[in-house]
């Protein structure tokens, strides 16, 4: 899940201050489990705004404001509303931001949310990194832990000496050394000759950014009946 | 003698350590590596040292070596990717730069930039395999360094088919190589030493000639390291802090993960007055010294000013 958090609403409120008519935006994906921009958000958002003498020109919740079609559907629906609003205020991540901007040419679209991470919800309101979509998973050689999200230095054959005794990351006293997990875990499994085996240097040559990746629709295999 | 004949010796090794500084005013620098002219192998030279920015460690490495006293060149991942990396390694070349110390450097977010993107593209294991590289005329990328190949014709096929190959390249040719000597840290008192044990195994067959340790205090601790290191068969420097105070003794104790200073110790600095505080670090390095004279190949002392305490505490341990 894009791990996210909603701005200080001081700073929605200066985004928006050359726009009086807006149209507030959210998702029911990951922007609604990180209570971003999901119903409740959006409406009190609504409230707020409201509150402040703005005119919510209306609302409306993407099925993932991330897919351009889904984006475009609802944008039909609520057409009107949106043509009469001066800005149109996102409650999710930057990609789905982008998506309603990139849809929306001509109207300003102003991020209210901050993607921070792709990660784990440990439960409601907590949420660790693990990811950093390297593409190019090595999770098989490391335990299924990653050492270039969850190791400060995104070290990946073995670790610096900055660990703690009680297991930490000399970076930050609450976060586990990721190398010391790695290596415990392997351990454990009798598979620490899996980390033995000097890692090259990332071949970064297929993943800089922007990124644009496409599969081929596979086939529809004709299947004959059978009788 | 070069660190790389010192190394290959039978005496024990010193090695002291100076730390460039933030800005252009080197002089305490120089003086601090006169200090260890003649009385130890090399001098290693800092790079950004606890993430805090200073002068260029290879610009620092020039100067001694104009001064006729020899650097090792510290280089950590931390700020340069493996272009600056290597592009660095070859400037030290051509000012007869040789030793060098792969080292992953000190996290950003502890030092004074900590509003900086940290680099880490490469790892000190693979810089060691950078530097072994560029010896061997290629880069990491596997590209033939300018001069170091000899492009030879093929002669044409007499058959007078079309030919594939017009080339091919001849070499290394050994003087058109950098030369180094690789070296390498280690931390012989983390908790638990088996991942380092692991990583100094990777060091090692990635070119690594030489180690030098974090700061060690306890002789029994060492020698468990040594035990456990045994097999990888490279010269290694245990590595001493002078201990300045009692109050720097607790601070590295609470803060340095991989560091510890005995009570003992600590009790001895607290305990002595101001005027024979720096005797007694004199007297405590020379005897960590001679206590674990017959466990390791040398010494590398990381002074933190004090180059001629240091200096000092060589002399009165009497091993060299
Ligand atoms: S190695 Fe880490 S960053 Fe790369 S894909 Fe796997 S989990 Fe993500
Ligand atoms: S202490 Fe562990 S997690 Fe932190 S930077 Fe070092 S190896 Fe990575």
């Amino acid at each position: 899940m894009i791990i996210q958090k909603q701005k200080a609403y001081e700073n929605i409120e200066e985004m928006l201050a050359p726009y009086q008519k807006v149209f507030v935006a959210g998702c029911t994906e990951c922007a609604t489990a990180c209570k971003t921009g999901g119903e409740d958000e959006v409406a009190e958002m609504k409230e707020r705004l409201e509150a402040a003498g703005k005119t919510v020109t209306g609302t409306a919740i993407f099925d993932s404001a991330c897919l351009r079609g889904e984006v475009r559907e609802v944008s039909r629906e609520h057409q009107e509303q949106i043509e009469a609003a001066d800005a149109i205020l996102t409650l999710f991540c930057g990609a789905g931001v982008q998506t309603v901007g990139n849809y929306h040419e001509d109207t300003p679209v102003v991020p209210g949310v901050d993607a921070l991470f792709v990660g784990e919800t440990i439960r409601a309101g907590k949420y660790t990194e693990q990811c950093q979509a390297c593409g190019d998973c090595l999770l098989d050689v490391t335990g299924g832990i990653c050492p270039l999200t969850r190791c400060a230095k995104a070290l990946l054959n073995g670790p610096c000496g900055g660990y703690t005794e009680d297991g930490k990351c000399e970076v930050d006293p609450d976060t586990d050394c990721a190398w010391l997990l790695i290596f415990e875990r392997l351990k454990t499994r009798g598979q620490l000759d899996k980390i033995r085996e000097t890692q090259a240097a990332k071949d970064h040559s297929d993943h800089h950014p922007p990124q644009t990746y496409k599969w081929a629709r596979p086939k529809k295999k004709k299947v004959k009946p059978t009788a | 003698m070069s660190l790389r004949e010192a190394l290959a010796g039978e005496a024990l090794v010193f090695t002291g350590e100076v730390g460039p500084p933030k800005g252009i005013d080197c002089d305490e620098v120089w003086e601090e590596a006169e200090d260890f002219r003649d009385k130890v192998a090399a001098v290693n030279v800092t790079d950004n040292q606890s993430s805090v920015m200073r002068i260029s460690g290879l610009a620092a490495c020039i100067k001694l070596k104009q001064m006729g006293i020899e650097p090792v060149l510290q280089l950590v991942c931390r700020d340069r990717n493996r272009l600056a990396l290597q592009s660095e390694l070859l400037g030290a070349a051509i000012w007869g730069i040789e030793n060098v110390l792969a080292l992953t450097g000190d996290h950003i977010a502890l030092g004074d930039h900590p509003q900086g993107r940290p680099v880490h593209d490469l790892d000190s294991v693979t810089l060691l395999q950078a530097v072994t590289a560029l010896m061997n005329g290629r880069d990491l990328a596997g590209n033939r360094l300018d001069g170091a190949w000899k492009r030879v014709r093929l002669p044409k096929p007499k058959d007078g088919s079309k030919q594939k190959r017009k080339f091919k390249y001849e070499g290394p040719i050994p003087e058109k190589c950098p030369t180094y000597l690789p070296g390498a840290v280690v931390t012989p008192c983390a908790e638990p030493v088996e991942p380092q044990i692991l990583k100094l195994e990777k060091k090692v067959a990635a070119g690594a000639k030489f180690i030098q340790t974090q700061a060690v205090y306890e002789p029994a601790a060492l020698e468990r390291f040594m035990k456990a290191a045994e097999h990888v068969g490279v010269p290694i420097l245990a590595g001493i802090v002078m201990l300045k105070s009692a109050g720097m003794a607790r601070f590295m104790n609470g803060n340095v993960a991989g560091v510890s200073v005995p009570d003992h110790l600590i009790q001895r600095l607290a305990d002595a007055s101001k005027e024979d505080l720096q005797k007694v670090s004199i007297d405590i390095t020379a005897e960590l010294m001679r206590d674990m004279a017959g466990m390791c190949k040398g010494f590398h002392l990381m002074p933190l000013g004090w180059s001629k305490p240091a200096v000092e505490a060589i002399e009165a341990a009497g091993l060299s």
